[in-house]
């Protein structure tokens, strides 16, 4: 069974539509990415998989207990609110220290327990909330361009992590980005959402189609070309002629 | 003991500092001081209502209050312009009750009684509701305080583990009538809010976590009511905004010190 299960789901803010028949189902174990245009309703979908969005048509079925890891966009805490890295790592529920531990350790940022939230770097701020997304062992990893504001290298190594992280615990993932080169690289399969769901399936079947070139134009034919590079060697050589094409 | 009505002063101070000096976290944390200000206000309404259908004044306040609150629950989670909305409310339930108490036929109202507080008069039976309804404030926000927390940091991390954060809000909301309900009778319907913001607010800068900031927040309004009680009996002076005087002293020092330890470093 899937773990979520959306089905037409249609969202409206302020009488606009911003997803319109969009079906999408999550299997256990898959790296999914939603690619789109900026205003395109990727973030609102990601709100409407969690439930904190209720959609005005379709349905959402998520797995009985699923446990979901959310990795915001950006969280801005209040300046009044004081609360250190290990305190974030225990809410909503106590975990062990020795996990927490672990955690930071897993998501690159070991040692900055007793650090105050206010006090980390961009990166060390998405690297924390990755921890304590990772820490209520989740069957599902939601990340809402969890790389904003980072740098190139930055991003990259976030994205390693996030593969790493795969592989440890074995949970779906879903991301959300813009930025095609990197994330596609990583993904089983890719969603391509302009309201609607544009086109979708591997990053290869995506890349290739009308419907997502219309989106991302002839500006991105240079993070297309360093995507295909860096697949090169994986795959079955009957890919050659686009590698050729994109060069 | 309670013979004395100093005791029961201090006492009457120190219940409503707790439950106000933790409940205070939330209400800065979340930018609440004016959605105090509108339920505290409403409070005066609720005087006059409690007079004219002569029943205690604890539950004219308490209702009126929490009207108060869940009308401004259901307005802000429309996406009305909450601040303007805040102010409109707040002024409106303050001018209407002001109003309705001097309509109320046939008494002398003691007004500043209800805008200032009147703690030397404080009965056992105030005593009881004060304590009573305190312990329940703290009660609630010891069961609630992770999903509360997570709330006030991201409403979407909350929905993602499981939380309704605007569940988690409405309690807040419940919970702050009843403090207004419970703190009316000692530092009065103006000075509700500065109850509950100011000791938080000087805790900020000496808390590491958000619990060490409840702890220290509830502190520093124990030791602002007993020591603004004890100052007001010295300089014969109204007992609520004198220990409003003596948080907003600690405020000061607090910030001043901070600001010095700061710069030294």
């Amino acid at each position: 069974m899937s773990l979520i299960d959306a089905r037409h789901i249609e969202f409206s803010h302020g009488g606009q539509k911003v997803l319109q028949g969009v079906s999408l189902a999550l299997e256990p174990g898959e790296i999914v990415t939603i690619v789109g245009p900026n205003g395109s309703g990727k973030s609102t979908l990601l709100r409407v998989l969690i439930g904190a969005l209720n959609p005005q048509k379709g349905s959402v079925k998520r797995q009985e207990g699923l446990r979901i890891g959310y990795v915001p966009q950006k969280l801005h805490i209040d300046p009044t609110l004081p609360i250190t890295v290990n305190r974030f790592l225990n809410l909503p529920h106590p975990v062990d220290p020795d996990d927490a531990k672990e955690a930071l350790r897993t998501a690159g940022v070991a040692g900055l327990g007793t650090r105050q939230m206010s006090q980390l770097s961009g990166g060390q701020f998405q690297r924390v909330m990755l921890a304590r997304a990772i820490l209520g062992k989740p069957d599902i990893l939601m990340l809402d361009e969890a790389t904003q504001g980072l740098d190139q290298p930055g991003s990259a190594a976030f994205y390693r992590q996030i593969e790493a992280v795969r592989r440890d615990i074995g949970c779906a993932v879903l991301m959300v980005s813009h930025e095609l080169h990197v994330v596609m690289s990583a993904s089983d399969r890719v969603i391509c959402l302009n309201g609607h769901i544009c086109c979708e399936g591997t990053p290869e079947v995506v890349s290739a189609a009308p419907a997502y070139r219309e989106l991302f134009g002839t500006g991105t034919g240079g993070a297309l070309a360093l995507y295909r590079h860096d697949h090169d060697h994986g795959h079955d050589h009957d890919h050659h002629h686009h590698h050729e094409a994109a060069e | 003991m309670l013979d004395d009505f100093l005791v029961r002063a201090a006492l009457a101070g120190v219940g409503t500092a707790i439950a106000a000096g933790v409940l205070g976290c939330f209400v800065v944390w979340r930018r609440m001081a004016y959605f105090g200000d509108a339920t505290a206000h409403a409070a005066v309404l609720g005087v006059a209502l409690a007079l004219l259908f002569g029943t205690s004044i604890t539950l004219g306040v308490g209702v009126v209050a929490l009207a108060m609150a869940v009308l401004i629950h259901g307005l802000s989670s429309q996406g009305a312009a909450v601040d303007t909305m805040l102010g409109v409310l707040a002024h409106a339930a303050l001018a209407i009750g002001l109003v309705a108490v001097t309509l109320i036929p046939g008494q002398r109202v003691d007004l500043d009684a209800y805008l200032f507080g009147d703690v030397l008069s404080v009965t056992r039976g105030d005593l009881a509701v004060i304590w009573g309804g305190g312990a329940l404030v703290v009660a609630a926000l010891w069961w609630h305080w992770s999903a509360m927390l997570t709330a006030t940091l991201s409403p979407d991390l909350a929905y993602a583990a499981g939380i309704n954060p605007r569940r988690e809000q409405l309690v807040l909301t419940l919970l702050l009538a009843a403090v207004v309900a419970v703190a009316i009778k000692v530092v009065g319907a103006l000075l509700i809010t500065a109850l509950l913001i100011i000791p938080a607010a000087a805790a900020r800068n000496y808390a590491s976590t958000p619990e060490r900031m409840a702890f220290l927040s509830m502190g520093i309004g124990v030791l602002s009511a007993v020591a603004g009680l004890r100052l007001a009996v010295i300089f014969d002076t109204s007992v609520g905004p004198m220990i409003i005087c003596v948080a907003a002293t600690i405020f000061a020092i607090s910030a001043i010190s901070f600001q010095l330890r700061r710069v030294g470093t």
